[in-house]
């Protein structure tokens, strides 16, 4: 099967144009109207959007998306039924989930990967399957054309960057601070620096997400990052039952920020 | 000849692995490359050994219950871990990882407990150490175990009420490898059973093989040769692990028990969660289901992957016992021996006492593996005194 570049194509166009990515997180099946809230999201300028496939045990996840998770498989959420809601929607932006490696386990990597190629998903991201346990997640992956984005840590080192940059596909996520997703008051200086060092160790999009949850702080990470992941933000809005064009208001302060100031 | 090592990737045969966000995975590497290097280290083994030895009180003594041997008509020895300071096998370990942190240069323990049994042997251990202790405990746990909670506190840790998910010992795990992705550079995440990603199933083990050690040369010694039957409750399977690698290479049967609410190799498949491929209860999607079980120290969906290997080349067999077996088993030995046990290994028991027809003549050793003094409040609330 041909190689899948649907998301580092998009990114590519927006970042060669000389602008900031902007890459938006929304848990699936939280709320009635998430579908439409997708929608919205990629109408306001997300490139990308994430879609949150919600697990019982969400080890990199805070508060938010925890709250968001539960929510969401409370109403009776699934992979199957947020998988189902997807197809055919024909999203004018390309999409990736991100959900935790047992739930592609569970359902068998060929089975996964495939049921994301027919909902119209092209990027996946497991944070809890490093580079040790990745090949066979990768094959199938490859099979269906799905660009598996690999997470780069401050605490990664120079070396083992240099690997994990080379086997990421779609961009290399850098995770902007020690810790879980969430809301933090002010950009933590690590997202600079793993920016940085992300930057210098591969020519693919370098996006930094964890703890950027306003437009300030996307601004700042992008001095040195091709653009950010926006998750907690949204999702607390979400979570606050903001309609879709609410949710699609807010996803424009930070594409308006950027476009501005980057 | 004892229990073999994981291969390079941490794994016993299928089963381990290290599934952990990036951010973690030099954490773990480097906690490897210090263990190994520590366990080879004479200066290390020493300071472990006094300290086990003079602040933990090892060796753990056998017991032969005469009184319930007649009624079971068994011949039955315990292991007497209940006997070890903090009153659980819990010390074996926590002892290795704390001296093991100070060795890191790392000023802060982080840890999960159920039962508290953990929590207190870590809490003790940081006191002893000097070090920072944060715990993090199910809302539900921190109810059903509160003298182990005030204990944590007096020894001078933090206690963290975990509210997501089922409040209980699976939910404090998320919530200390949370801690732990945040802190990685100071904390260190002293896990409490032989689970999690590579080298802790190892690590945690090594540490325990203590049990195991001494109740060879006890019970060769009180025999004349190795017991039929070695038996533990299974909850993370620490204790288990830890008196089964005295036996593997015997004739002896190895008979983990857990909790009919929380078989994870009873009633699980495998599964990814917490850093390790193991079984585990999980629903058709492969979301963690909650554990139900009387006991918070075995109150866990999963179990350690060297317990799923033991089960799939068939060295070791995994029963379950219900809540109300576990009841009558820790009333029986209170009754007939004057020893109150903990109610996770009155679950060990509560399968001897089931399968009394089938141990007739045998001899069996089970390891205590903790007292019960921190259950007698939640038992006389079931009992109605």
């Amino acid at each position: 099967m041909s190689e899948n570049v649907q998301i580092e194509s998009v990114l590519r166009k927006r970042i060669d144009s000389g602008k900031k990515a902007l890459v938006v997180y929304i848990t699936g099946g939280l709320g009635e109207d998430w579908i439409q809230t997708m929608h919205s999201v990629i109408e306001a300028g997300a490139d990308v959007v994430e879609i949150g496939i919600p697990f019982s045990d969400p080890v990199m996840d805070g508060p938010i998306i925890q709250m968001a998770n539960d929510s969401s498989m409370e109403s009776g959420s699934t992979p199957v039924t947020i998988l189902n809601d997807l197809r055919g929607e024909n999203p004018a932006a390309p999409l990736a989930v991100m959900t935790y490696y047992n739930l592609a386990y569970r359902m068998g990597h060929e089975r996964f990967a495939s049921g994301l190629a027919s909902a119209g998903i092209s990027g996946c991201i497991l944070p809890d399957l490093p580079l040790e346990e990745f090949d066979i997640w990768s094959e199938s992956a490859t099979n269906y054309a799905i660009e598996t984005i690999l997470l780069a840590a401050p605490t990664t080192p120079d070396e083992r960057l240099v690997e994990l940059c080379s086997r990421s596909s779609g961009f290399v996520y850098a995770v902007g601070l020690l810790g879980v997703t969430g809301i933090r008051s002010e950009l933590a200086d690590s997202a600079i620096k793993i920016a940085a060092r992300v930057k210098t160790a591969t020519s693919k999009p370098v996006l930094v997400g964890v703890g950027i949850g306003t437009p300030e702080q996307a601004v700042q990470a992008c001095e040195v990052s091709d653009g950010v992941i926006v998750g907690s933000a949204v999702v607390q809005e979400m979570l606050n039952s903001a309609s879709p064009e609410k949710v699609g208001e807010l996803v424009s302060t930070f594409r308006n920020a950027l476009d501005k100031n980057c | 000849m004892s229990l073999k090592n994981p291969n390079e990737k941490g794994r016993f045969g299928p089963f381990g692995g290290r599934y952990i966000p990036e951010t973690l995975v030099p954490a773990c590497h480097e906690l490897e490359k210090s263990f190994i290097e520590a366990w080879e280290d004479d200066s290390f083994r020493k300071e472990l050994d006094s300290l086990l030895s003079d602040y933990a009180g090892r060796p753990s003594p056998i017991t032969e219950c005469l009184n319930l041997s007649a009624e079971l008509n068994c011949r039955l020895l315990l292991k007497r871990e209940d006997l070890n300071h903090t009153g659980s096998h819990k010390i074996n370990n926590v002892l290795g990882q704390a001296l093991l942190a100070k060795r890191m240069g790392k000023k802060r323990l982080v840890a999960e407990t159920g039962a508290g049994q953990h929590g207190v042997a870590t809490a003790t251990a940081a006191a002893l150490l000097n070090l920072e202790c944060c715990v993090y405990m199910g809302e539900v746990d921190v109810k059903r175990q509160e003298l182990n909670v005030f204990r944590m506190k007096l020894l001078g840790a933090e206690v963290r009420s975990v509210e997501s998910g089922s409040k209980t010992l699976k939910d404090a795990v998320n919530d200390a490898m949370r801690d732990w992705v945040a802190t990685v550079e100071d904390s260190y995440y002293c896990l409490g059973s032989v689970m999690g990603p590579h080298p802790y199933p190892w690590m945690v083990r090594t540490f325990h093989e203590v049990i195991g050690t001494e109740a060879r040369k006890q019970s060769e010694e009180i025999l004349g040769t190795t017991p039929d039957v070695v038996c533990a409750c299974v909850g993370g399977g620490s204790n288990a692990i830890g008196i089964f690698s005295g036996f593997v290479d015997s004739d002896a049967e190895l008979v983990g028990v857990e909790p009919a609410g929380g078989a994870a190799i009873g009633r699980g498949v495998p599964g990814v969660v917490h850093g390790m491929e193991s079984f585990l209860m999980q629903d058709e999607f492969g979301q963690v289901l909650e554990a139900e079980s009387i006991s918070a120290g075995l109150d866990y969906p999963g179990v350690g992957p060297e317990h799923s290997y033991l089960s799939s080349i068939g060295r070791a067999r995994y029963e379950s016992v219900t809540d109300e077996e576990v009841i009558e088993a820790f009333q029986l030995l209170s009754r007939t021996e004057g020893l109150i046990p903990a109610l996770e290994p009155a679950h060990a028991l509560a399968w001897i006492s089931r399968e009394r027809d089938y141990l007739s003549g045998k001899t069996v050793l089970l390891n205590l593996s903790g007292r019960g003094d921190k259950d007698v409040g939640q038992m006389m609330e079931i009992l109605n005194v």
